[in-house]
């Protein structure tokens, strides 16, 4: 089974490579075979979650271990990985699928699906991989596809946008690189699981401190936690739609969030200051995001400013994990914290993912994304406005519907850690949340008609096929997904991930086998 | 250690230029420094004194080699490097048809 894991990085690598030459031959094969590929992951990695027991490791060459010292370049493929895997493919395949409409009014389709599959097999390659270096080359793999990708549009905004994006994920990058360099030169080694191994012996030292703050300056960098989200609001608004919900939806989740969690679960010991810090940089996230977004009147801006937010819900539902975990606290209490954080992630991905799509929609017909302009498309757009109006309820926390039962374990949780504040805060910012999105809603689709496209030409109507596909299955998703708390279902699906982080030395015993 | 701390004080030059200078072109080559420095850095850890290249040959008990790890590692970041410098380029390039300038005071459609 574990000699199918590379498959995740080589088929959209392969996928990426046949599309730029075939295409230039073939009308149409790029659309068609980058939804093929995604689709055929998607399918592959829900396989691997029913039938997922324990991890599975690839060794890259087939090097054995030698007198215990890892030699081949490891891809490590355990609950955690998988759940992240999940989300990447699903949401890459509904975005690729509505791409085939959306994309026909921009000129070079094969680029744009080079680009595609490119950002889909470096995530992939994130969230497999064992080895740091290997975490940076495909980090670097899915970032300057994604800076590209957002400039796709060459007009003036989306060049500004990818120059502000390209130059601070340029040197969030190198702090990546730089750290990396530090742990190499204190620990002699590259494997995430024998640097933790090296760490725990040798005993922590300054030198490891500082790479620690490093490492998290420059994946906050990359998952636009508050001090570092200058370039979010800007690069997630101006690239084409579809691209927005895989930024939005996966990326800031798949090379920022993830590896965060990763390293400073499995690789470093958690540590007080470290989960402290991670707390409140979750929850400055989650608080300033929200309020920044709630004067904001373009759609796309609007919901990028949430995008923080809704991370800061992520990151603050582990660190509060995190910081029960190094109090040697109740396990339970814990667990039940990182699986709201985990179980977060995957709504954020799906109703975030589907509300860019919705704007897709909107600005596909009209063209327009100022919300003052808009309003009344309720009339003439009914899958785009019912869809909408379920990934805002599902955005807000309202009941039934997969958001709130997240938001409500991160807060049962943090009560149950007596952190009475950060309970507080998380309602709040629900809250002004619902209350933002009943502006979109009101402006948008509601309201009376707007006179900016009630005379366009030709007339508006509703979205062509493969796009209103991805926007109802998503939103099909948004009501499934509460699912998940069932115990049977939450049992295959986010206990393995949850158990890969707290049961850390697990993931180093898988590969060094002590 | 005198070289290490140079190697950081390069980084810190190359972050310098990205902050304060205010032309596209610039702040592209205070990225490239910084990229330089931290190549600079891993090549540097490498580095043993009297070490030769690391081929196995008959009598390598003798031989003392340098670390051949980070020499890998610093030719792939090179490669990655030049990607990222010459989209970052490309991007300046269109910039400067699109707004006729390179002061980043003058381009700032996107605020707010």
């Amino acid at each position: 089974m574990q000699y199918f894991i590379p498959l995740f990085v080589a088929v959209p690598l392969g996928g990426a490579f046949l599309i730029a030459i075939i295409g230039n031959f073939l009308k149409g094969f790029g659309k068609i075979f980058t939804s093929i590929v995604l689709a055929f992951l998607t399918g592959f990695s829900l396989y691997i979650v029913f039938t997922l027991q324990g991890s599975l490791v690839y060794g890259i060459g087939g090097w054995e271990l030698f007198d215990k010292i890892p030699i081949a370049i490891y891809m490590v493929l355990d609950g955690l990985s998988i759940y992240l895997l999940l989300i990447i493919n699903l949401i890459g395949f509904l975005s690729a699928f509505y791409s085939i409409s959306y994309i026909q009014k921009f000129t070079a389709e094969n680029n744009y699906y080079t680009l595609f599959c490119l950002m889909v097999a470096g995530m992939n390659g994130v969230v497999l991989s064992g080895d740091l270096f290997n975490i940076y080359v495909f980090l670097e793999m899915a970032a300057i596809a994604s800076y590209a990708l957002v400039a796709f549009g060459i007009e003036k905004e989306e060049l500004e946008a990818s120059f502000k994006y390209q130059v601070l994920g340029g040197v969030s990058s190198l702090f990546i690189l730089l750290s990396i360099g530090f742990l190499y030169w204190y620990t002699s080694t590259l494997n995430i699981a024998d640097i933790s191994k090296v760490i725990a012996k040798k005993g922590g030292s300054q030198l490891v401190v500082f790479s620690q703050v490093i490492l998290l300056s420059g994946f906050g960098l990359k998952a636009a936690m508050i001090p570092f989200h200058a370039w979010l609001p800007d690069a997630h608004s101006s690239a084409p739609s579809p691209i927005s919900s895989m930024l939005s939806g996966v990326l800031i989740k798949a090379i920022g969030a993830y590896v965060i969690l990763r390293l400073f679960f499995n690789m470093f010991e958690v540590s007080y200051n470290t989960s402290l810090v991670i707390t409140i940089i979750g929850t400055l996230s989650m608080v300033i995001g929200v309020l920044l977004a709630i004067g904001q009147w373009d759609i796309k801006r609007l919901l990028a400013y949430h995008s923080i937010s809704q991370m800061g819900y992520v990151i603050l539902g582990v660190g509060i994990g995190m910081l029960v975990l190094a109090q040697n606290g109740e396990r339970a209490v814990a667990a039940l914290s990182i699986a709201g954080g985990l179980f977060h992630l995957f709504n954020h991905a799906v109703f975030k993912g589907l509300l860019f799509l919705n704007a897709g929609a909107v600005e596909y017909e009209t063209g327009i994304r100022d919300m003052k302009r808009l309003g009344g498309l309720s009339s003439v757009m009914p899958v785009t406005t019912s869809t909408s109006l379920s990934a805002s309820m599902s955005i807000s926390g309202i009941p039934p519907f997969n958001g709130f039962f997240s938001k409500l374990i991160i807060i049962i949780a943090a009560i149950q850690a007596k952190y009475y504040v950060l309970s507080i805060l998380a309602v709040f910012v629900s809250i002004i949340t619902l209350a933002s999105f009943l502006k979109v809603q009101r402006f948008t689709f509601f309201n009376k008609k707007g006179e900016n496209w009630i005379k366009r030409e030709p007339p508006v109507r509703e979205v062509p096929f493969t796009m209103c596909f991805s926007m109802v299955f998503l939103a099909v998703l948004c009501l499934a997904l509460s699912m998940l708390i069932v115990p049977s279902v939450r049992d295959i699906v986010l206990t393995p991930a949850v158990d890969a982080l707290i049961e850390a030395g697990e993931y180093t015993t898988s590969i060094l086998g002590y | 250690m005198i070289v290490y701390i140079l190697a950081v004080f390069l980084f810190l030059i190359g972050i310098y230029g990205v902050v304060v200078k205010r032309n596209l072109i610039k702040i592209v080559i205070g990225i490239a420094i910084m990229e330089y420095s931290v190549n600079l850095f891993l090549i540097l850890i490498g580095y043993v004194k009297d070490g030769t290249a690391p081929i196995i040959t008959d009598q390598v008990s003798e031989i003392v080699f340098v670390d051949p790890l980070p020499q890998a590692m610093v030719l792939t970041a090179i490669v990655i490097g030049l990607a990222t410098t010459a989209l970052l380029l490309a991007i300046a390039i269109r910039i400067y048809k699109k707004y006729g300038t390179f002061d980043i005071r003058e381009i700032k459609n996107l605020k707010g």
